[in-house]
């Protein structure tokens, strides 16, 4: 937040004569970072703005035809995502029966993830703000996760999304714990990468929730101290009202019918399944074989089309079914869901085969794959660069 | 009812971050923990253009007082709008709307309301209503102006033997002028309301250039405690009459002071505050686009004149206020401010939006026109 000193008479001023303003507040529409990424090097200022406008043109047809079947699509969801949560709780109750564990902590799983992913994340990315539901907003939705929505969307939103894959801007390559770039300083530490991998994805909420209080911003003097109180205190509360609902009073009633034991397995199990296919799917969105990462200077008087290509060279896709894309919340999507944050998800399908075309047509790389492979290139590479680099 | 909010309590130890609402919506729409609802039960055509709509109204409503309106939010294509109507049934009944189709709101309304329907709604407010003390009346109405005076007739005239309306509704033509048909039937029932059908369609506007016409519509109309609501128009020509009869009233009662006074003294001497004025419109105007207006940040309570190419946070910085920001580029949604009147620009497509409660992109926002932002 820029902290600015009261000057009345110069904001009085500037009204007269906007012109001398040149700010972040919208990219430039032409001109030239210092450096263009070496996999658009080979496009020149005219193609890269010629690119911005047609994705512009991409977005403005989707928010032209955005409306009443996109409310319903998201209302249907939330419909469906509760059903699931509370028949899948309520089956847990009787769950000293194998089948009803069973069942119960495959809904509930279900459950989960479709909160997590397709209806969580997106809300919490402003797609629906659009509608003016206090219901289905950014400002006011809170998820089944252990950090607190606030928290996460400035880590994600802000800093991910508007500097994606820029080494020592963008944490979520490696998220301070995984050595996830070749650029990244090789140390010791690094040898335990797959070790570290494996361990966080069972538990890969709470490493998001340490990891959005930006501890290292505090170590290195950028973040107060009131701030990391403040962060840590609501992290305190939403952990305790999570860790209760789940492991205390969901078990707690399941004791009516002997099933208390039977019952915080399955919600353990319920929060495991989600944290190990969220892990799956949000590494599969930046790092497998074919994405790159990016140096400060390329960002450096970076234009829309630049922006626009940094997030297509900068992301994979994951392709497969209907059910599948649906169960990553639309992050199979993820080039189109990094070009264009906020539209709704339900949209990113048929914007998909529209970005290929352009990425075709300008030279760009598109990476996509089953998510098999995609799963893969990630773990290849946690395991590649768990070793130093090979001196030349 | 406490006993209810404590059990909701216990219930959210198992449905958080959600509340128990949140689940009982499932099955009936009009719970929410967030907003206000009401399931429309029945609707009424009045005219071609105009209908009833009755609703029974979620926990948190609370009973409107005649003359009050309520805000209501409908979806148009998935986007929730929000437009105030008055409320026409009488105080201690149900509530219920009257609207007459101007727009792109209300005809949705007009047209398409079934029941079973859910309204948004936020509680009835405004100072438009009937005085405390029994006192004799005029109400002057035009078009769907009639809708907040009908509740105030609704409740007095069958009620209370001691009121004394009178009532001057204009309308361009008889199918036109809503609730014309109970108006009469009242009118013939108690004595002590009467009304005029003016239709304008035959005879023009109520001159109210001078008190001639009100003279022979209601002669002692001086005396009566008057309420006007109708367009901009017809509440302007009626507030410039009552200025000029109470300024001549004054003159007239200095110049008569000394001798002996033929003037009725007492509450219901012609007085501007004896006439109680609704009005419908908004004033803030929306700009042209490109054009800028004043920017008030009303809890800072800072104005500043801002162009139609600068972010409202960047007017907003300079002018020193603590904006929260994010990305500055329109994708992060971290700016968001509730907007309380005007309209803003998208700088990214250019279309000019807002309305009241919508929260807007500061960093991708600028004024079109004057802007009044909840910050």
């Amino acid at each position: 937040m820029a902290i600015v000193t009261n000057h009345e008479p110069e904001a009085t001023e500037d009204a007269v004569a906007p012109a001398a303003k040149t700010r972040r507040g919208a990219l430039a529409t032409s001109g030239s970072p210092l450096v263009r990424p070496p996999a658009a090097a080979h496009l020149s200022d005219e193609q890269v703005a010629e690119l911005g406008r047609e994705l512009d043109a991409i977005k403005d047809d989707i928010l032209a035809k955005r409306g009443a079947s996109d409310a319903a699509y998201i209302r249907r969801m939330i419909k469906i995502q509760r059903g699931l949560e509370i028949s899948g709780r309520a089956t847990l109750l009787m769950s000293r029966n194998k089948g009803a564990w069973v069942a119960g902590t495959t809904l509930l799983s279900l459950a989960k993830i479709l909160e997590n992913m397709e209806i969580g994340h997106n809300v919490l990315h402003g797609q629906w703000d659009w509608m003016r539901d206090p219901d289905i907003h950014s400002t006011t939705w809170e998820w089944d996760f252990v950090t607190p929505a606030r928290a996460w969307q400035h880590t994600h939103n802000d800093l991910h999304h508007r500097w994606t894959n820029v080494v020592g801007k963008d944490n979520d390559v490696g998220y301070n714990l995984l050595r996830m770039d070749a650029d990244q300083e090789w140390k010791p530490f690094n040898l335990g990468n797959p070790l570290y991998n494996a361990l966080l994805a069972p538990v890969f909420e709470w490493g998001i929730a340490i990891y959005d209080l930006e501890l290292n911003d505090y170590k290195e003097g950028n973040k107060s101290k009131e701030a990391l109180t403040k962060d840590l205190k609501a992290l305190g509360i939403k952990a305790l009202k999570q860790f209760t609902k789940d492991y205390a009073a969901t078990p707690a009633v399941a004791m009516l019918t002997g099933s208390g034991k039977q019952a915080l397995y399955g919600t353990l199990t319920a929060n495991a399944v989600r944290n190990v296919w969220a892990h799956a799917v949000i590494f599969c969105g930046h790092f497998p074989e074919g994405t790159d990462t990016f140096t400060e200077e390329m960002v450096e008087g970076e234009t829309r089309g630049d922006w626009y290509v940094r997030q297509m060279i900068g992301s994979a896709n994951i392709s497969g079914s209907k059910f599948m894309h649906l169960m990553t919340g639309n992050l199979s999507h993820q080039i189109e869901h990094h070009l264009f944050p906020d539209i709704p998800s339900n949209r990113y399908a048929e914007v998909a085969p529209k970005v290929q075309e352009i990425c075709k047509r300008y030279g760009l790389p598109y990476t996509t794959g089953p998510i098999w492979k995609q799963v893969g290139s990630t773990w290849a590479k946690v395991f590649k660069l768990a070793l130093p680099p090979k001196k030349a | 009812m406490i006993r209810l909010r404590k059990l909701a309590r216990a219930a959210s130890v198992l449905t958080t971050p959600l509340a128990p609402e949140d689940i009982l919506s499932l099955f009936n729409p009009v719970f929410s923990a967030r907003q206000l609802r009401g399931v429309v039960t029945r609707v009424v055509a009045e005219t071609a253009d105009s209908a009833t709509i009755f609703f029974r109204p979620g926990r948190g409503w609370k009973a409107h007082q005649a003359g009050q309106w309520a805000r209501i939010g409908v979806e148009l294509d998935g986007v929730r709008h929000w437009r105030s109507y008055s409320l026409s049934a009488p105080a201690g009944q149900d509530p219920a709307i009257t609207v007459t189709d101007v727009g792109a709101v209300s005809s949705v309304l007009v047209r398409e309301t079934r029941p079973g329907d859910v309204l948004f709604l936020a509680p009835p407010q405004g100072d438009f209503i009937l005085p405390e003390h029994p006192r004799p009346l005029l109400m002057l109405t035009a078009g769907s102006g009639i809708t907040p005076v009908m509740s105030m007739v609704r409740t007095l005239v069958p009620h209370r033997p001691d009121a004394d309306v009178v009532l001057i509704h204009s309308a361009r033509t008889p199918e036109d002028s809503i609730f014309r048909g109970e108006l009469s039937e009242l009118a013939d029932q108690f004595p002590n309301f009467k009304v005029t059908h003016w239709f304008t369609g035959e005879r023009g506007r109520v001159d109210f250039s001078s008190a001639a016409a009100l003279d022979e519509l209601c002669p002692d109309w001086r005396h009566r405690a008057a309420y006007a609501c109708g367009p901009e128009g017809f509440l302007d020509d009626a507030e410039a009459l009552w200025s000029a009869e109470a300024a001549a009233a004054e003159a007239e009662g200095s110049a008569s002071a000394a001798g002996e006074s033929h003037q009725p003294e007492g509450p219901f001497a012609a007085d501007p505050i004896n006439l109680i004025i609704e009005r419908f419109t908004t004033s803030l105007a929306a700009g042209a686009g490109h054009d800028g207006g004043l920017v008030t940040f009303e809890a800072s309570d800072r104005e500043v004149e801002a162009d139609g190419s600068t972010p409202l946070l960047d007017v907003g910085e300079d002018a020193g206020l603590l904006m929260p920001s994010g990305c500055r580029m329109g994708i992060c949604h971290s700016c968001l401010i509730p907007l309380r009147a005007g309209h803003v620009r998208d700088l990214r497509t250019g279309e000019v939006h807002g309305e009241p409660g919508q929260l807007i992109q500061t960093c991708v926002s600028a004024a079109a026109g004057p802007v009044n932002l909840d910050i």
